[in-house]
């Protein structure tokens, strides 16, 4: 074996544990890769359609703040008169929401989720329940801050 | 070969002595140091429960009062008495002593108007419901709430009037009575008319919204760190005092990154204004602390709280509405405390149990089990040099 073979391989191994060591870091602080950041999906059982969105843009960790959350049946008509439940946390951490928010309908099929608060940055889930005109069901939604 | 080593190896090489160099902070960590930063703090947060919040005059009489040691039973004790200024408002001792020994530390009063909850527990929902807290509690005041009228009749009628209207006729009223002191205190509150006790309620209030206006004006000072992340969000090389070691950039790195401190202690306050239980221990010979558990239904029951009928907004009470009021999360949870300046004011924890900086790295490295609830610590290991790194950066808070 070559010297210089030698002084390459020895690079090489540097090069492979510093970026190794780059990409750990990085991971640790993000959320997984190739998370679902949808905001508008099917229920688990196909019974509605549920689209979310902030009021207001950008979600910034800290304050309360509320989301609009726009109920369908599978083939867009809106869903009025059903309750509405939210749940979350985050999943890295085990905890759940900080906030108990609220639903309340607004109107062709609106809801307005009020009391959301993120107090990290990071991963966080929202999870709907859904009581409606065509039975029950969920979707969870992924944040990430 | 050479010509291999010039086109892939040496790109690769910079790419790995950055990763390795101690002082180079990636896009990410610098967008979280901005976040940190004094320059991310959003306005003063108003107060609509409280009308007379941004009031000059109900602060500079806030401020009278806060130092003012006649607000107590032995003549000696004003909110400044552990809430020191020339202390960040706070008394460097594990549990706070008024007239007597309370169960908690003192909390430092910089930066406060941006919490929603006070005390550790987020008991009060509000500054000016904090401050009535003290005022009436044996171990601190000790004082009852027709005395402080009667004081505030003859010590301070016209600045009073003037931020607040007229007083109330106070004659013929009991010497002492409040609902929240002794037995024959207790009982001469109940013996009051109805209307009269609202009366004085109203001037009570009214002294927590004067207090809460003086402490509406205490501000983080700038420090070391902001001046190094403002250097570093303008794109500048930091210079004088903004200039960071490598053990103190380390240690930032450490802060947002590994060690997860950032998880909570998050924003330009280092808080997240929220309550988390991280199994710190009980103290010996101290009631039973639940935290967050057992406060719920003091702020809920208070009729000093948001909702009351003290309150100058009692339709603007979002924190209280959608307040998370039970289950195991809030056992053992204390309010994550501001970082800012805390290198410089040991001990530490709610009620001072641990006495240094180095242990509690090793409170968090250890993450020992909670004594009631879950402790949301899981165990790190650090180095020595990681250790003294994290604590070289919390001193760059000063």
């Amino acid at each position: 074996m070559s010297r210089r073979t030698i002084v390459l391989a020895a690079l090489g191994a540097i090069v492979v544990v510093a970026v190794a060591g780059f990409v750990a870091m990085r991971f640790f602080m993000a959320a997984p890769e190739g998370l679902d950041l949808a905001r508008s999906k099917a229920t688990v059982n196909g019974h509605y359609r549920i689209a979310i969105e902030p009021e207001a843009e950008p979600v910034r960790q800290g304050p309360l703040h509320s989301w609009i959350v726009t109920l369908t049946t599978p083939d867009g008509q809106p869903v009025a008169g059903a309750q509405v439940a939210v749940d979350g946390g985050m999943p890295q951490h085990g905890h759940g929401l900080p906030t108990r928010p609220q639903a309340s309908e607004i109107g062709d099929g609106r809801y307005r989720v009020e009391g959301v608060r993120f107090n990290m940055g990071g991963w966080w889930v929202l999870k709907l329940a859904v009581e409606g005109s065509a039975g029950n069901d969920e979707a969870t939604f992924n944040i990430v801050l | 070969m050479l010509r291999l080593v010039s086109s892939l190896v040496l790109p690769a090489l910079a790419l790995a002595l950055a990763a390795c160099n101690p002082s180079a902070l990636s896009e990410e960590e610098k967008a979280v140091v901005a976040s940190l930063s004094l320059d991310a703090l959003p306005p003063l947060p108003a107060d609509p429960t409280n009308r007379v919040a941004d009031d000059r005059r109900a602060a500079a009489f806030g401020a009278t009062l806060f130092f003012d040691t006649d607000f107590s039973a032995n003549g000696a004790v004003s909110c400044g008495t552990c809430h020191q200024i020339d202390r960040q408002f706070q008394d460097d001792l594990p549990l706070a002593k008024g007239i007597g020994t309370t169960d908690r530390r003192t909390m430092p009063l910089a930066g406060v108007a941006w919490s929603p909850w006070q005390f550790w527990d987020g008991r009060k929902d509000s500054l000016w419901a904090q401050a009535l807290g003290p005022m009436e509690d044996a171990r601190e005041h000790g004082g009852d709430r027709t005395s402080f009228a009667r004081l505030v009749a003859q010590k301070y009628r016209s600045r009073y009037e003037g931020i607040f209207g007229p007083l109330p006729e106070l004659a013929g009223l009991p010497e002492h009575a409040s609902p929240k002191g002794d037995a024959p205190a207790q009982a001469a509150w109940q013996a009051m008319p109805g209307d009269k006790r609202d009366e004085i309620d109203t001037v009570f209030a009214n002294l927590g919204k004067a207090i809460a206006a003086f402490e509406r004006s205490i501000q983080h000072p700038q420090t070391r760190f902001d001046r190094f992340a403002a250097a570093l969000a303008s794109g500048r090389k930091p210079e004088g005092d903004a200039v960071f070691s490598d053990l103190e950039t380390e240690g930032l790195k450490l802060f947002i990154g590994k060690a997860q401190c950032v998880t909570c202690h998050n924003g330009p306050r280092f808080t997240d204004e929220h309550f988390h239980n991280t199994g710190v221990p009980a103290v010996p010979g101290l009631p039973q602390d639940r935290g967050r558990a057992q406060a719920v239904a003091q702020v809920l029951a208070d009729p000093f709280n948001c909702q009351g009928r003290f309150s100058d907004a009692p339709d603007r009470c979002d924190e209280l509405r959608f307040m998370i009021r039970e289950g195991e999360e809030l056992e053992r949870a204390f309010k994550t405390p501001s970082l800012r300046g805390a290198a410089s004011r040991p001990p530490y924890m709610h009620s001072g149990q641990i006495a240094t900086l180095e242990e509690v790295i090793d409170h968090y490295s250890r993450a020992p089990a909670s004594e009631g609830g879950h402790s949301e610590l899981d165990p790190i290991i650090f180095t020595d040099r990681g250790r003294a790194a994290l604590i070289a950066f919390l001193k760059t808070l000063e």
